[in-house]
């Protein structure tokens, strides 16, 4: 009995988050055009209901309505299920996110975390890092030399980043000695001054630096960079299949903007007067518009410099950071 | 009884994956597959509470056949059939027969002595004073008893390393346009 009550509440916890985060995911294409519009001294959509804000919904008839082609040389079921790998990994990776404080309803104690394995930290990194398979897989199977250019550098995004950010993670949870994200944000619970990122502020910016790649943001999105590979791994796809990547590219923006928020920024600690949960909604929006703020201010990266950058800056730094935080701790 | 649903699912799925990757004639089919396997056996890891052999699964071997991925893009049209040429079938034949014996070796070997036992038993059966968690388990492993092998292998990773990247950069130096207007392009490439 306690199994099955087990199991309910985990697929309850499933689709809430699902439908939440899709539709978080959605909304966030809104505000992105809107706040890169007023960066540029634009109104961006203001057509659709007030201020646009029902360019969603047009947005959605579209892309549900188009027609689904699908060139007549390319690998065929290769082609049809790259498009779904993007969502599906973006959403596995967070089953081991805490998103909020625990909370009571109705005699009812919910932990809002779908699975609270030992080693979150390291679960939502690998499984993020599977998502690159879908433009890898897109790319590869759609037989056209502008996708297999985006495929060749999805490689080259994947080898240069995942070592980033995975040296970048270690300096904090050696201090912390925990993989669990639960521990992470426990060891933060005194306050603005054991937020982690003063402790490691050079880990909190390779970490923030190797999420843009992760999620092909602006500076590093040169996996369909349209100045020069027309779309990348996109051109060939159109309709939903096309939406599809996109879902999968916001759900892993606020994947990475959760755990910058828990690991380095104090989590879902109460701060001041405002309740935990608030608390950690602010910081993902925070972090959000840094992405959205970064996309208008920034010029695109050559794949060479982002190797360049990833191998002989970041690398070494992040390795100097870990012994610098090997000796304070001995 | 979810546990065995949830065995028999991944297992059937890892069978039929690695059997695309045998069968298929078609490069990026048997890649795919491969990758897809590869996640699928990370489910075995979790069914047996050794999360972090599970996580560490994923990303070692996503990263891994990324990388073969990166070579068959180079080497092959993936989206063509491979044109197998088989020189002799004898070979063939004789090699699948000794690979399937040791299978059936493999297999059957802890089943006929029915008693597998670990050498170095940890988490459980050690008094600790509170369960240490998988990546504890590992570490003391790893650091402690087997210690050796470890930096040894280490070692041979190093010297695998370093020999790739001399065989690599033997004429780094000279700059591979310039040198092509001097010398054959068959030397170089």
């Amino acid at each position: 009995m306690n199994e099955i009550a087990i199991i309910i509440e985990t697929v309850i916890k499933a689709v809430v988050v699902l439908a939440v985060v899709a539709g978080m995911a959605a909304f966030a294409t809104f505000i992105e055009r809107k706040v890169l519009a007023y960066m540029q001294r634009r109104l961006g959509p203001m057509n659709v209901g007030p201020h646009g804000i029902l360019q969603l919904a047009a947005d959605g008839i579209k892309l549900f309505t188009k027609e689904d082609i699908i060139p007549q040389n390319a690998v065929k079921p290769i082609f049809k299920i790259a498009p779904v790998i993007a969502p599906a990994t973006a959403f596995t990776a967070m089953a081991a996110i805490p998103f909020f404080p625990e909370f009571t309803v109705f005699g009812y104690t919910v932990t809002p975390i779908i699975s609270d394995i030992n080693v979150g930290v390291l679960f939502i990194m690998g499984v993020a890092s599977v998502g690159m398979y879908a433009p890898l897989l897109a790319g590869m199977s759609s037989t056209n030399k502008w996708a297999l250019l985006g495929a060749a550098r999805t490689v080259i995004a994947l080898l240069s980043f995942e070592v980033v950010s995975g040296l970048a993670l270690l300096a904090p949870l050696m201090l912390i000695g925990s993989l669990s994200l639960i521990d992470i944000n426990d060891f933060q619970n005194g306050g603005f001054s054991s937020w982690l990122v003063w402790q490691q502020p050079l880990a909190f910016l390779l970490f923030a630096i190797a999420g843009f790649a992760e999620t092909n943001r602006t500076p590093f999105d040169l996996i369909e960079y349209e100045a020069e590979i027309v779309s990348g791994y996109a051109t060939d796809y159109s309709g939903m299949r096309w939406g599809l990547f996109f879902i999968g590219e916001y759900a892993n923006m606020i994947t990475v903007a959760f755990l910058v928020s828990i690991i380095f920024l104090g989590g879902y600690n109460p701060f001041w007067i405002i309740p935990g949960a608030i608390m950690i909604l602010i910081k993902i929006s925070a972090f959000i518009f840094l992405f959205l703020w970064v996309r208008a201010a920034w010029p695109h990266v050559r794949p060479d410099q982002m190797m360049w950058l990833c191998w002989k800056v970041l690398m070494p730094l992040a390795l100097v950071n870990i012994l610098i935080t090997g000796i304070v701790l001995i | 009884m979810f546990e065995a649903i949830a065995f028999y699912t991944f297992s059937i799925l890892t069978i039929i994956m690695f059997g695309i990757v045998v069968f298929t004639k078609n490069a990026l089919y048997a890649m795919s597959a491969l990758a897809g396997g590869m996640i699928f056996i990370s489910g075995f890891f979790f069914l047996l509470g050794a999360e972090f052999l599970g996580v560490v699964q994923i990303i070692v071997y996503s990263g891994a056949i990324m990388a073969i991925y990166a070579f068959g893009m180079m080497f092959f049209d993936t989206t063509r059939d491979v044109k197998e040429n088989i020189h002799s079938k004898k070979v063939l034949y004789a090699l699948s027969i000794i690979s399937a014996v040791l299978i059936v070796i493999i297999l059957s070997a802890p089943i006929y002595s029915a008693n597998i036992e670990s050498l170095y038993p940890v988490g459980i059966s050690q008094n600790y004073s509170e369960n240490p968690g998988n990546v504890q388990d590992v570490g003391i492993v790893l650091f402690i008893k087997y210690l050796v092998p470890f930096e040894l292998a280490a070692i041979m990773l190093l010297v695998a390393m370093i020999s790739g990247i001399v065989l690599v950069s033997k004429r780094m130096e000279m700059n591979l346009t310039e040198e092509d207007n001097h010398e054959e392009k068959g030397e170089i490439i």
